[in-house]
């Protein structure tokens, strides 16, 4: 105890020091703004981002209609007044089923990418700051893991333990940390033989706190360039699962879902596959954007490269 | 060479037993038995059925069981096709599957290498902006999207090509192979286009503009095998990739596929039939995934060395 007590206070007298590093950090960040916001294409994607967000989040209230509202006698309708974008073969509004498939879809988007998130940020900050042995051991697991093809084994789980929405981004975003372990495990390798941790460990503060503290505000710029990527792969995972009639299960609805029913009807209702499909792709297409923007912005000298939500 | 081809092989046994063996006990612990969806049977009837699929015997009997008709081929009986063996099924879909992934691997990489080329030679001209949104719209166009989309302008309002089916009216492999290899000639271009930038800016490149080469031959001649590394390095996923898509693609188009067999057996809950299918496919993946890495290793000898 004796032992703690001492470098505790040191780090408090060090505290003040902190805040400058952190001045110096918020202007990495200030200039990553100012670079994501002269890229135009970035820009749009991040406001239609917050669009759909701010959508989602108030959908009870903005909705027209009723989710389950039926007009049975109505049935399928093309866009008029009442109904912006037309109804189902069930007389149920498209735009309101379309709001409430959003949140779904958004909501595994999210959920999803931040299991990954932590999972992946975890693993990855241990094995590189650790090293050594545990370094191989934990990158081995990885590698395995890798190499399994983890698409196939979702839909697995799926059947056989029901389709719960729980489950369902439980299981994406344990197949979706991989690359984010490997990511982050590089850039701590590098951050390591730096001067400043030499300095914190110096001081004496414990390997928690120096990853906590000092490893994982560096490594914030490359990890949200990737949760960029890793929100459209999972929509995309789940619309594909759901259109299989696998993921998100009806009533309830979710870009898939309205996909798959409006895919049944195509010949005769276009519009109940082109409004949730112009949704799904023009999502894909903002995060897309903002992602290749968020990159080049956090780290100019990479190229821009394919962007991957499709690794 | 050989030792790294000898040691990606070996690498892959403990992945596919690990495949095997997850599958195996994952199918056995979901909750209900097979035959929970039937009318309730009579006692001495479950009993036969399971006798007749093996369900009786210990867990860990069964597993050694499983594993040793496996590796002589056997998946054991279809729950749902009580006449017709897992391997029976597959061994129809497996052809179609390959043939449908191999169509559209061709249509990926030829679209996606000439365009992605095409951009790079003029950066940031419209020669590079036209085949790059067009890139863009393909990564945001899912094939579950894309491919009923062509359905219904090809096949329903122009009535161009066939809307269904695989190999019984000419022209009816053209939409599928098309909406399962659009996706990834969009990323494949993105890939060769990086790739090609950062080969192009190398001295070598000036060298050979230097002695008189023409533009295209310095693309064949030198900056395209090295600018297509990205692209070999994501010939792994894409392989894993395309056979995933295709019970997408093979729903849409109603291709007895095994990507196909794949999706009613998830539905249908046989239990033989989606073990036999995982493991096939998982299996096929990972093997592929090893060619890939070795083809890549091939391409690069500079990856020899790093082990």
């Amino acid at each position: 105890m004796q032992k703690l007590t001492a470098p505790e206070n040191m780090t408090d007298s060090l505290k003040s020091l902190e805040h400058i590093e952190f001045e110096g950090g918020r202007s990495l960040w200030n200039d990553a703004w100012i670079r994501l916001k002269r890229n135009r294409l970035a820009m749009f994607g991040f406001w239609v981002m917050l669009f759909l967000v701010s959508i989602s989040l108030i959908t009870p209230w903005l909705a027209p209609y009723g989710y389950e509202i039926q007009d049975l006698e109505l049935g399928a309708s093309g866009p008029s007044l009442a109904h912006w974008l037309g109804t189902d073969t069930l007389g149920r509004d498209l735009l309101t089923r379309l709001m409430y498939g959003g949140r779904v879809s958004l909501l595994v988007g999210f959920a999803a990418t931040a299991v990954s998130l932590v999972v992946g940020v975890l693993w990855g900050i241990v094995a590189g700051y650790t090293g050594g042995s545990v370094d191989a051991v934990m990158m081995r697991i990885v590698d395995i893991l890798y190499a399994l093809p983890f698409m196939i084994f979702v839909i697995l789980l799926m059947v056989v333990f029901g389709q719960s929405f729980l489950l369902l981004f439980l299981a994406i975003g344990l197949v979706e940390w991989l690359t984010m372990a490997r990511i982050v495990r590089g850039q701590v390798q590098a951050l390591r033989r730096q001067d400043f941790v030499s300095a914190a460990i110096v001081t004496g503060l414990s390997s928690g706190q120096i990853m906590r503290r000092h490893i994982l505000p560096n490594i914030m710029g490359p990890v949200i360039v990737y949760i960029t990527l890793t929100i459209p792969a999972v929509m995309l995972f789940e619309a594909f699962l759901s259109f299989l009639g696998l993921g998100v299960q009806p009533p309830q609805s979710s870009w898939g879902v309205l996909i798959a029913t409006g895919v049944e009807t195509m010949e005769e209702y276009p519009w109940l596959l082109i409004f949730p499909g112009l949704a799904l792709s023009i999502t894909l297409f903002a995060l897309n954007f903002l992602g290749d923007g968020l990159r080049d912005a956090l780290d100019p000298r990479s190229a821009s490269g394919a962007g991957g939500i499709y690794e | 060479m050989s030792k790294i081809i000898l040691a990606r092989i070996l690498q892959g046994i403990p992945v596919l037993l690990i495949v095997v063996t997850a599958t195996f006990f994952l199918v056995r612990a979901a909750p209900g038995g097979p035959f929970d969806a039937e009318r309730s049977l009579p006692a001495e009837v479950v009993k036969n059925l399971e006798k007749r699929y093996n369900l009786d015997a210990p867990v860990l009997d069964q597993y050694v069981d499983y594993l040793g008709n496996l590796v002589r081929g056997d998946f054991g009986p279809s729950f749902r096709y009580p006449n017709r063996s897992v391997t029976e099924l597959i061994a129809t879909g497996v052809p179609i599957t390959f043939e449908l992934a191999f169509y559209a691997a061709v249509i990926a990489l030829l679209i996606g290498v000439a365009s992605g080329v095409i951009a790079s030679v003029r950066p940031n001209s419209l020669q590079d902006y036209l085949p790059m949104s067009l890139a863009m719209t393909g990564i945001c166009l899912p094939a579950f999207l894309l491919g009923p989309m062509l359905v219904l302008i090809f096949g329903i309002w122009l009535e161009w090509l066939p809307v269904s089916g695989w190999g019984y009216s000419p022209g009816d492999k053209i939409l599928p192979s098309v909406t399962l290899g659009s996706a990834y000639a969009a990323y494949i271009a993105r890939l060769t286009r990086a790739g090609m930038l950062e080969v192009l800016l190398q001295d070598f490149i000036r060298t050979a503009r230097a002695k008189g080469l023409s533009m295209p031959g310095v693309v064949f001649r030198h900056a395209l095998r090295g600018g297509l590394a990205p692209v070999v390095a994501f010939s792994g996923p894409a392989v894993a990739g395309l056979l995933t898509g295709s019970f997408v693609v093979e729903t849409i188009f109603q291709i007895p596929g095994l990507g196909r067999f794949y999706v009613q057996a998830a539905f249908n809950r046989d239990y033989t039939m989606i073990m036999g299918t995982t493991i096939l496919l998982s299996c096929l993946i990972v093997m592929l995934n090893i060619v890939a890495d070795i083809f890549a290793v091939w391409m690069n000898p500079r990856l020899r060395q790093a082990k």
